[in-house]
């Protein structure tokens, strides 16, 4: 069992976590993803590790409440248990040997391109952090990137709040203004982290995105979070989760994300009415 | 006075039409009566041929006799001294390529039903037996890391705790059992029965931890800093194969360890299970082995009006065990052997459609010895299917070899072992079960786990 030791409210649907796991701390790296079950009953999802401290030995986690089993999390209170949390899972990102690189975030993704800005930042490279939000309300982690950027270019969808316009739009500019990048990360919603690697196709600028599919196990053994890079089956879970996002299959990993959308909606809802019911401990 | 009956004692079972609808045990068992009778056929022949066929040489006819005689206990002790988990072999072991394929009643006959004896016996001990772990053992202040909690493993460590060693398994899942939970189903092996196996480890001192992957968590060398003397590695299979045919990453295909582990260990057959799994029609299983047969019978009972066993060979090399096969033909799931999937067709939705077969025939014997499929040109067609269970092996998982310097691997990625000892080319590592061989049997890694636990007490008396 695994206590949340720190609980804080983002913005209405996303959620911070700190989590006593010495052992997953003690060798977690930014880009490296854990599993949990919330519950005895519950699912294993995967979520990236935000942030770590190996002397507390704690794991920091920060999700968004979309299905049951993140509903389920968000039920748990500072000094509550999680039921299974285990990592670090995948390979770590490639955070060295770079002069200038650019992070872009989107949404709850600026959850995982935090800690990756902070370990380049760290290694002594120059970031420049361009993030997006549909909203003014929905922002995160302002601080925590500035802090970490030398570059810090805030986006929303309707101008609320920073400018006005998509993330690709920002990193255009900044590219056609002269800015020379020898890589581009970008995480976030499918669609965007597609529309960056055109773009930055187009510039001819590496380019790597970190893939959060569907998976059960994380260690590759079910082979449910597979995707097609550069012509290639990859597992996101082993061979990833960043890919090179020139190569990656985003049409067919979009597809694959919604194979269960019927089925997750119905226990989501089946879990919200739950809640209304009074029973708090599902 | 010996039973001589050419037939062995039939095993009741569920009825086909009734247990293709729900996930309860599908045998159920000798009464008292039925073991008694069916020990009397043993004929307690000198040479033994059943032992030499046991991969962790179990004296048969000494079990059998005493069955026979109504002594059960002690037919479970006589098991109970070479099997850590004799009812766990007794459902899933494939007898009539062990231990009943040379029995002398098998040449005019059915051999002696010596597997489900076994199971029998392991069976009424859980339910009347005496707890076994307080038989004196004497802690020998040595640590043993042992790497996954499936049969390789749990033989392993039951074997070195029960000559002293203090055994740590460490497994990656939230639950302790390899594929014995996430993959084979409730109906042939009840997760009840693994559990009540484990906790008989846990009673002689053998410690479980669940949710550490050794390869992420803690590596081979920090088990070593941590003051192990030895480690075993039974990691497993790992990564599931698919044939690179068209349309394998179209929603509905899935590997038949993802359909399995939804199924099995996160229980997706269960109403209120949080983990989803599609509700096909009409299911295409790729692949003859035990895990094809698998997935088809769970598919079935998931509410497959239709459950297809698509197999490139023909019924005689098929891998699977015979009860297994028998048991699928039963609930009516049907078998297109001789026929080899070429591309799996999607529909606008991305969702699968069809999957498209090519006829074979079978020429000459290839390096396996079984005849080589070829296909029939012209013979394609398409099979109308919503669903489609790859089920054509594994190849070795990357996580130990990829963090353990000096483990040396051959060219599938399988470890690299000495000889039965299961040492590897690192001093106090050993290593055993699918992560040597690739995907076997259960037995056979129940061996190689004996067998090295053997070996890690050797190396630690003479070191």
């Amino acid at each position: 069992m695994f206590r949340v030791i720190r609980k804080e409210v983002l913005n209405p649907t996303v959620v911070l976590m700190e989590v006593e796991a010495p052992l997953v701390a003690k060798s977690a790296k930014a880009g490296q993803f854990i599993i949990l079950r919330a519950t005895d009953e519950g699912e294993r999802i995967p979520l990236t590790i935000a942030d770590y401290d190996r002397e507390k030995g704690t794991i920091t986690i920060i999700f968004q409440i979309v299905g049951a089993t993140t509903n389920q999390l968000n039920q748990l209170a500072e000094g509550d248990y999680i039921c299974d949390f285990v990592g670090p899972l995948g390979r770590p990102s490639e955070v060295e040997g770079f002069k200038k690189v650019a992070v872009i975030g989107g949404g709850v993704g600026c959850a995982i391109a935090y800690p990756t800005a902070k370990a380049l930042k760290e290694n002594g490279v120059e970031v420049h952090s361009i993030v997006g939000f549909r909203n003014r309300d929905l922002v995160i982690l302002e601080d925590e990137f500035k802090a970490v950027s030398d570059k810090f270019i805030i986006m929303t969808d309707d101008g609320s709040y920073g400018e006005k316009g998509l993330v690709t739009d920002a990193l255009r500019k900044l590219v056609e203004s002269g800015e020379e990048y020898d890589r581009v990360i970008a995480i976030g919603p499918l669609v965007m982290m597609k529309f960056v690697a055109i773009l930055t196709k187009e510039f001819d600028i590496k380019t790597v995105v970190s893939m959060n599919p569907i998976m059960i196990d994380g260690t590759g053994m079910c082979g449910g979070c597979r995707l097609t890079v550069g012509g290639e089956m990859k597992f996101a879970c082993v061979d990833g989760p960043d890919f090179d996002g020139h190569l990656v299959d985003f049409d067919e990993v979009i597809r694959r994300s919604g194979m269960y959308k019927e089925a997750q909606r119905h226990k989501y809802e089946e879990s919200c009415n739950l809640l209304k019911g009074g029973n708090t401990n599902g | 006075m010996a039973n001589m009956s050419l037939n062995k004692n039939v095993m009741p079972v569920q009825d086909p039409n009734v247990r293709n609808k729900n996930f309860d045990e599908v045998a159920l068992g000798y009464t008292d009566e039925q073991a008694i009778d069916e020990a009397k056929r043993c004929l307690n022949c000198k040479n033994m041929p059943c032992v030499s066929g046991c991969p962790v040489q179990i004296h048969i006819p000494d079990f059998i006799k005493k069955v026979a005689k109504g002594d059960f206990e002690g037919a479970y002790d006589v098991i109970y001294k070479s099997s850590s988990l004799p009812a766990v072999c007794g459902r899933v072991c494939p007898q009539e390529k062990q231990c009943e394929k040379d029995c002398v009643r098998g040449i005019k006959g059915e051999p002696v039903a010596i597997g489900r004896l076994e199971r029998f016996v392991a069976d009424w001990h859980m339910k009347n037996g005496s707890d076994k772990s307080n038989c004196d053992i004497k802690p020998n202040g040595k640590k043993i890391a042992v790497i996954g909690s499936g049969p390789s493993g749990l033989t392993c460590a039951g074997d070195l705790a029960k000559m002293g060693y203090s055994v740590t398994i460490y497994e990656a899942l939230h639950v302790a059992g390899g594929v014995l939970v996430y993959g084979i189903p409730e109906f042939r092996l009840p997760k009840e029965i693994v559990k009540k196996e484990i906790d008989n480890l846990k009673r002689l001192g053998v410690q479980v931890v669940t949710n550490v992957v050794i390869g992420k968590t803690l590596t081979v060398d920090e088990l070593f800093e941590m003051e192990f003397d030895a480690v075993f590695i039974g990691s497993g299979a790992g990564l599931p194969r698919f044939m690179n045919i068209p349309g394998e990453n179209l929603n509905g295909v899935y590997s038949a360890n993802e359909f399995l582990t939804r199924t099995n260990l996160m229980k997706a057959y269960k109403e209120n299970s949080q983990t989803p799994i599609m509700k096909a029609k009409r299911v295409a299983v790729v692949g003859g082995g035990n895990v094809a047969m698998d997935a088809a019978r769970c598919a079935k009972r998931l509410g497959a009006e239709k459950t297809y066993i698509v197999y490139r060979r023909s019924m005689e090399e098929m891998p699977a065990r015979l009860e297994e096969v028998e048991h699928a033909e039963e609930e009516g799931i049907i078998f297109l052997t001789l026929n080899n999937p070429t591309e799996i067709i999607g529909g606008e939705d991305n969702f699968v459609k069809g999957i498209k077969c090519i006829k074979m025939e079978l020429g000459e014997p290839d390096a396996s010895g079984r005849r080589r499929p070829v296909e029939v040109k012209g013979s394609e067609y398409v099979l109308d299917v919503d669903a489609v269970v790859m089920a054509i092996g594994t190849s070795p998982n990357p996580l130990i070899r990829s963090t353990t310097e000096g483990l040396e691997t051959d060219r599938r990625g399988c470890i690299i072992v000495r000889d039965e000892s299961g040492l590897t080319s690192r001093q106090g590592v050993y290593a055993g079960g699918d992560a040597v061989t690739g995907a076997a049997t259960v037995i056979l890694a129940m061996g190689a786990g004996k067998s090295s636990a053997k070996a890690i007490d050797e190396y630690l008396k003479n070191k």
